[in-house]
């Protein structure tokens, strides 16, 4: 009898151990990917899947009357020489290099401000700067609309007022700064958050050895804070980039107002869509999204790489 | 952090969106459309058919944008106590095409019946996505709708593609008030208004004789029409004549060019906020505008009630009669439904029961399209009180039947006005030569069809 148990015993003792263990183990692995999955097919249904077939689409061209045909590469030769497409970019480009740097001086400035403790009311003045991030960019570009109206808006009533002429925030020459006025009353509160954010990170050893060593407030912004909020600026920077070269909402609402400044290939997004949309020239839209797509792409790595170079040396 | 990239990539992530509903369309593989389309012209469908459908129990899906419709839906239904419709506003205009055009590609998710505008059937009836109402009896429809519009809805090849909902023969609203003050007499030709124009800009520099939009080449349509041109023929379906420069069309963009240029008349974008404020403080003398303006300008600029008349448009010679057509709609069938009779019916139904019709006129205002209606007193004799108890409609009713039938739509409509504003509309906007800018849109337009596999004659 007793040998008998102990030989299940014995029998059965290595086996549970080594099931309990392989359970631990698959369990650990099977727990993880379960919670991975509903990211991973969400992520290749709505990423992976429609980039490849835009890709593949991007080879095609579908005509009105006569079908599809293999275009091969043809879209984006067509893509890199069309005057349009490249206006847009160059447009974008031109916005990024003089709206970011002013949106993130002021968001900076404003973390700063906040994160000195000096200020009155620190919270609602916090609160104050990001609540145009938390208004729809389609009520914020409507609202912009009715302020820069020409006949009746608030600026024109004013300016005719004192006796000035009416701005003209909806014409060529003046839009591109408009629409940057509004880009920068949404996003800076949100980048001054971020930024916010990692100035509290800093540890306070460093700015009691900087008090010790007899900096003031200004001395340890420019030496301590700003250096350790370099990954943070860059973090905004690259949203930046993403976010200008993607410009679609705010000229898109403003098109209403000055449908003849903005037109369908103000920006390389607008482009696309006004391509797949209007023109039902959906294999050429493809074409034009990836190109995009590349230009983001390029922007994004110089820029890393000329910060990362220059915090190097 | 990635709520905004979300919301910059959803607003702005348009290849994605695009690509996603193309992956549904490679899975429909197209719809069943195409199968069902080659026997329908053929064949006549049999009452006792028709009765069949309209017993069996059905549930149609109605796209429209019409404020209340299921009103007149309703009265269908008490007729045909089977059929149940799901009325669903898909969006008003190009976003309800582009939503049709997704749903169509994906084979999945289309209406039975849609409305369309009259100036989108050739567009849609070229990627074979309405169904020729013949076999239907929509033939025999004809003679209760008003000639033009009934040509507007038949195809090249005597296809009947949607039923007349409403329309928008065009006539000119215009300051009562203003004219009085200034000592002009309503303008009966547009030499007469160009100089009313003058006048008036010479007398009150901030008051414009009217305002042509940048942005709406509906109008700019609505006024070749009137001119008789015929910027687009279509001939057979894959061929297109396009004439948009040709000397009717250069008359046209001589005579507004040059007001727009000399600062007498504006072109400020329409159906915005600054567009309406100008309305209701008087900036705009008159408004060209469809036989839809009037209650729309009521409901718009109330701070001018009583202010307003309305008159005939003015002629390119004096004692002629034409006008032309802005907007208007129609109810289409789409090809690939399963239930084209029932959906067929409805379509009928709603815009030819003088009930259903009635309250289309009365209660949501769209201007009538029966004949039946248009000759009706107890609707057009009705007195306007913005208009200063004027009976409004009688008007309108009368410059409907000075409509020219002939005038065509292009089948790639979207493009036609995107290029109209990005040449003729910009050419006003900047006060620059608005002959050329003719030239550059036909160019556009000859270049964009040639290369969708057009034949183009010019």
């Amino acid at each position: 009898m007793s040998v008998t148990t102990d030989q299940r015993l014995e029998a059965s003792a290595p086996s549970r151990r080594e099931a309990r263990r392989q359970r631990r183990g698959v369990g650990h692995a099977s727990t993880g990917y379960a919670f991975v999955a509903p990211f991973m097919v969400v992520f290749v249904a709505m990423l992976v899947l429609p980039l490849a077939y835009a890709a593949y689409l991007s080879l095609f061209q579908e005509r009105l009357i006569g079908g599809t045909v293999f275009a091969g590469l043809g879209n984006y030769t067509r893509a890199l020489t069309d005057p349009r497409l490249l206006d847009g970019v160059g447009r974008v480009a031109l916005f990024f290099v003089i709206q970011v740097p002013v949106m993130l001086v002021i968001a900076l400035v404003a973390a700063l401000a906040i994160d000195s403790g000096l200020l009155r009311a620190a919270k609602a003045f916090r609160l104050g700067i990001f609540l145009p991030y938390a208004v729809p960019s389609v009520v914020a570009a409507l609202m912009w609309g009715y302020l820069y109206g020409r006949d009746f808006g608030p600026f024109s009533q004013l300016a005719g007022d004192l006796g000035l002429p009416a701005p003209k925030f909806l014409t060529s020459s003046w839009m591109l700064g408009s629409l940057a006025n509004v880009v920068t009353w949404e996003f800076t509160g949100y980048n001054m958050i971020i930024l916010y954010a990692a100035l509290r990170a800093v540890p306070h050893d460093l700015y009691e050895a900087a008090a010790v060593d007899g900096a003031g407030a200004i001395r340890t912004a420019w030496s301590i804070k700003i250096p350790a909020l370099r990954p943070a600026l860059l973090v905004c920077v690259i949203f930046s980039v993403i976010g200008s070269f993607q410009l679609f909402n705010e000229p898109q609402l403003m098109q209403r107002l000055a449908p003849s400044v903005i037109d369908s290939g103000y920006t390389p997004n607008l482009y696309a869509y006004s391509l797949a949309f209007t023109g039902q020239e959906v294999n050429y839209a493809a074409a034009v999204s990836f190109l995009l797509g590349a230009v983001i792409v390029v922007a994004s790595y110089a820029v890393l790489f000329v910060t990362t170079r220059r915090s190097r040396s | 952090m990635f709520i905004n990239r979300i919301r910059r990539r959803t607003s702005a992530g348009t290849a994605l969106v695009l690509a996603a509903a193309l992956v549904l369309a490679a899975c429909g593989g197209g719809g069943g459309g195409s199968a069902s389309g080659g026997a329908s012209t053929a064949q006549t469908v049999s009452q006792s058919d028709i009765d069949k459908a309209m017993s069996t129990p059905t549930e149609l899906t109605f796209w429209t944008w019409v404020p209340n419709i299921q009103q007149e839906v309703n009265l269908f239904e008490k007729k045909y106590p089977a059929i149940k419709v799901k009325v669903v506003n898909a969006g008003q205009g190009t976003p309800q095409y582009t939503k049709l055009r997704t749903a169509l590609k994906a084979g999945t998710g289309f209406p039975d019946a849609v409305q369309i505008e009259f100036q989108y059937i050739p567009t849609f009836a070229l990627t074979k996505s309405l169904m020729d109402l013949r076999p239907y009896g929509a033939e025999a429809l004809k003679d209760k709708f008003v000639p033009w519009t009934w040509q507007q809805v038949v195809g090249s090849g005597g296809q009947v593609w949607a039923v007349p909902q409403d329309s928008g023969p065009m006539g000119m609203l215009y300051r009562k008030d203003i004219f009085d003050k200034y000592g002009i007499a309503v303008p009966k030709t547009w030499d007469e208004f160009a100089a009313a124009a003058r006048k008036l800009h010479a007398a009150d520099p901030n008051v414009s004789m009217t305002n042509l939009a940048q942005s709406q080449a509906g109008v700019w349509f609505g006024l070749l029409w009137q001119a008789g041109v015929k910027p687009f023929e279509t001939p057979s379906t894959d061929s297109v004549k396009v004439n948009l420069n040709g000397d009717g069309s250069k008359k046209l963009a001589t005579y507004w060019g040059g007001l727009i240029k000399d600062g007498v008349v504006s072109a400020d974008a329409d159906f915005n906020d600054a567009w309406y404020q100008a309305l209701n403080r008087g900036k705009y003398a008159t408004w060209l505008t469809a036989a839809w303006g009037p209650v729309f300008l009521a409901g718009s600029a109330k701070a001018t009630a009583g202010k307003w008349r309305a008159a005939p448009l003015p002629q390119w010679q004096a004692g002629q009669n034409a006008s032309g057509n802005w907007g208007g709609s129609t109810t289409a069938v789409v090809q690939g439904t399963k239930n084209p009779i029932a959906a067929a019916k409805l379509a009928e139904f709603i815009n030819t029961d003088p009930a259903s019709t009635k309250m289309f006129a009365t209660q949501q205002f769209l201007f009538p399209v029966t004949k039946a209606l248009l000759a009706d007193s107890s609707y057009v004799d009705q007195p306007l009180p913005f208009y200063g108890g004027q009976p409004v409609n009688k008007l309108f009713a009368g410059i409907s039947d000075t409509v020219d039938t002939k005038f065509q739509w292009p089948p790639f409509l979207d493009q036609a006005v995107n290029d109209w504003n990005e040449t003729v509309g910009k050419s006003f906007a900047n006060k620059s030569d608005t002959n050329a800018a003719l030239d550059q849109w036909q160019d556009r337009i000859t270049k964009y069809a040639q290369n969708q596999g057009f034949k183009v004659n010019q």
